[in-house]
């Protein structure tokens, strides 16, 4: 297919779309009162549950089914499987990994998007200083894989090799022996972990500066009046009035961490010890041809994922309410 | 206990030139309920925060006692404050709001709990104190910032606007509730309202502001009788007090229509004008001749009283209305012409050039 061609299927496929839209907006439409609310709701709602058993219910099931079944998929085996994810020595380095990436990612990544937002409010470059730490943001993980494989980046110490890597360039300069950070076990994960960091650092500050700049002034004031000084302030009032965007950030930045793929794939491919649990759930699917361990790995991501999200949600509508 | 000095102080705002309190001289003597009143944007929310600490000092000094506190941080100035909005915290129950700022001192539990006990009695909160102020009703809330003050008992109160928040029907006990709890403490209060009521009924003296300067300070009755100039004398009194310019003839008189109001002798003007003040229960209806002609445009019954709202009639047809208060029981129709004639005992003289009083 050449690109014109492709054009004219994305056309047609946007023309498709616009099309059904319009014919369940104008048979909507032709309903009302009580029961045409009704029919209008199901309007809407059909296509959505129809995509979703196709495209997400099907296939969750489908998955948990296969998780029972052998490599080839062609002989139930009960929860070997598991049993492989929990007994096996690689496999139990990637849980341990995952639990690592979990435990640390949110805590440092809020905690330092949250010293940073109180350090930056009101402050005159607070605009400036916002972006910078924002940006990581705006590249991909991918994108950022990269990057910072550049900054760990290890030539051999030998006469007439040059360090290209940012790390060692600065061990270089203080006279030390430049590292292999993404080799030396197990400190190569928690290097990996920097990287999630240094991109959701700014997520966690830009929600939490908007939960401190919604604290009333009044508060401030009246806190400042009852004798409150910096520390004081951030113990009492600031943190517990942010209290609420805190722990969404912190399950955000968890749910997002213990699916994190990208930046084990692009750094390191899961080798030297620095596997996760999605990353092996790819390399067993899709690598190594063993379809039941991976889709083993995948209901359990599934299962470990569940209640941050519940947790999250609850919060979140606990949040509304106040 | 101590008293509140206002030396010049000023307040000018960045980026303004104008200030927003413009050299205030104030002395509020120990125990006194000051209320500071004024239209928005007069300066007394900010003379409040002056005091308060929220505010610099940019001339001028306050001092608390003798103590000159006007590069003294807020929360060693003794003061406690009650907010428009109560500012409490939310995510603390009554009791630990009340007793918030002991424990920042680093007082013991048991005095904090017997502080707060105290000051929820006489509030009558002692039911609340483990509930969070979400599930308090406003005038309940606005309890717990009074208890929150109290329970400091500091040297000063400073309270913005407390009442503003409620319905009307519970603004007028609260504010009953609250002069007889500063009475009962007599702890020294400054009291910002903008509304003249509170501030007469409230206040043991009253200060009005207008642009940043402080215009009189008396007590609600002599400024009620005597105020300084016409800004004060409009400003305070409900139904406000009418105030006519009228032209002043050679022969001393000031033409309302076609009565004649003789202008009292020594009293001096810069122009051929004056401006007439006359409070709206200080007038009698009488006969053609003897009072100011005038047209019935409506009359309010609120019961015990009634209020006829008129345009004064004269050959120049001037537009000037007049309100005066009229007998209940048998009011004046609508689009009757009547004869209204002041008191002469209570007619105030200003000059409009100047804004000020000069006779009566």
């Amino acid at each position: 297919m050449d690109t014109t061609h492709k054009f004219i299927t994305m056309f047609e496929a946007i023309g498709l779309f616009v099309a059904v839209v319009g014919v369940i907006l104008f048979l909507a439409s032709r309903f009302s009162g009580r029961k045409g609310d009704r029919i209008v709701a199901l309007a809407f709602l059909l296509p959505t549950v129809l995509l979703i058993s196709v495209g997400l219910v099907y296939p969750g099931l489908k998955t948990i089914y296969q998780s029972f079944y052998n490599a080839a998929g062609d002989a139930f085996i009960g929860f070997d499987n598991y049993s492989t994810i929990f007994g096996d020595s690689d496999q139990r380095t990637v849980l341990r990994n995952t639990v690592l990436w979990v435990v640390i990612t949110p805590f440092i990544a809020t905690a330092v998007g949250l010293l940073y937002a109180i350090l930056v409010d009101k402050a005159r470059v607070e605009a400036l200083a916002k972006a910078l730490i924002f940006l990581p943001m705006a590249i991909s993980f991918v994108g950022a894989g990269i990057i910072w494989k550049f900054v760990y980046a290890f030539r051999p110490d030998q006469p007439g090799i040059e360090q290209i890597g940012l790390l060692n360039q600065i061990l270089m300069w203080f006279g030390m022996a430049p590292k292999q950070f993404l080799i030396d076990t197990p400190l190569n994960t928690i290097f990996l972990i920097v990287v999630m960091i240094w991109i959701q650092a700014g997520f966690a500050m830009t929600v939490l500066s908007a939960a401190i700049k919604a604290i009333p002034e009044d508060i401030v004031e009246a806190a400042r009046l009852d004798g409150v000084r910096a520390w004081g302030m951030f113990r009492y009032v600031t943190v517990p009035s942010i209290r609420p965007a805190l722990i969404v950030v912190l399950t955000t930045i968890g749910i997002g961490t213990l699916k994190v793929f990208d930046i084990v794939r692009t750094m390191t491919g899961g080798n030297f010890d620095t596997s996760v649990v999605a990353n092996e759930f790819y390399s067993q699917s899709f690598r190594s041809g063993n379809q039941g361990l991976g889709a083993a790995l995948a209901t359990l991501l599934f299962i470990l994922v569940v209640p941050i999200v519940a947790y999250n949600v609850r919060q979140l509508r606990s949040s509304d309410e106040r | 206990m101590a008293t509140v000095t206002f030396e010049g102080a000023s307040r000018v705002y960045p980026g303004s030139e104008r200030p927003a309190v413009d050299s205030l001289d104030l002395h509020i003597g120990d125990g006194e309920f000051l209320v500071l009143v004024g239209p928005s944007g007069c300066g007394k929310s900010t003379c409040l925060r002056m005091l308060a600490g929220l505010e610099p000092v940019d001339r001028g000094r306050i001092l608390i006692g003798d103590r000159d506190v006007s590069d003294v941080a807020p929360s060693d100035r003794d003061i406690a404050m009650v907010f428009q909005t109560y500012a409490l915290y939310p995510h603390m129950t009554v009791a630990e709001n009340m007793g918030f700022a002991l424990k920042i001192a680093g007082r013991p539990k048991d005095e904090i709990r017997a502080r707060v006990q105290d000051a929820a009695e006489i509030l009558d909160l002692t039911d609340y104190l483990d509930r969070k102020p979400k599930a308090l009703s406003g005038g309940q809330r606005q309890r717990v910032a009074m208890g929150r003050a109290i329970v400091r008992s500091p040297q000063v109160f400073c309270m913005d606007e407390p009442l503003s928040n409620l319905d009307a029907k519970l603004r007028v006990a609260t504010r009953a509730q609250i002069a007889s709890l500063q009475r009962r403490l007599a702890v020294t209060t400054v009291y910002v309202t903008h509304d003249q009521v509170e501030a007469m009924t409230m206040g043991d003296r009253v200060a009005v502001l207008k642009d940043g300067i402080l215009q009189q300070v008396d007590k609600p009755r002599a400024m009620y009788d005597s105020p300084n100039n016409m800004f004060v004398a409009g400003f305070i009194g409900s139904p406000a007090m009418n105030l006519l310019t009228v032209p002043v003839t050679g022969d001393g008189k000031a033409h309302l229509g076609d009565f004649e109001l003789p202008l009292p002798r020594g009293a001096k003007l810069s122009g051929d004008q004056a401006a007439v003040g006359m409070r709206p229960e200080n007038f009698s209806l009488t006969g053609a001749g003897h009072g100011v002609p005038v047209i019935v445009e409506l009359v309010e019954e609120l019961g015990s009283d009634a209020f006829l709202h008129g345009s004064v009639q004269d050959d120049a047809g001037s537009k000037d209305l007049i309100v005066a208060r009229v007998n209940p029981q048998a009011p004046p129709a609508k689009g009757e012409l009547i004869h209204l004639a002041p008191a002469p005992e209570h007619v105030l003289w200003f000059d409009p050039a100047t804004g000020e009083r000069v006779a009566g």
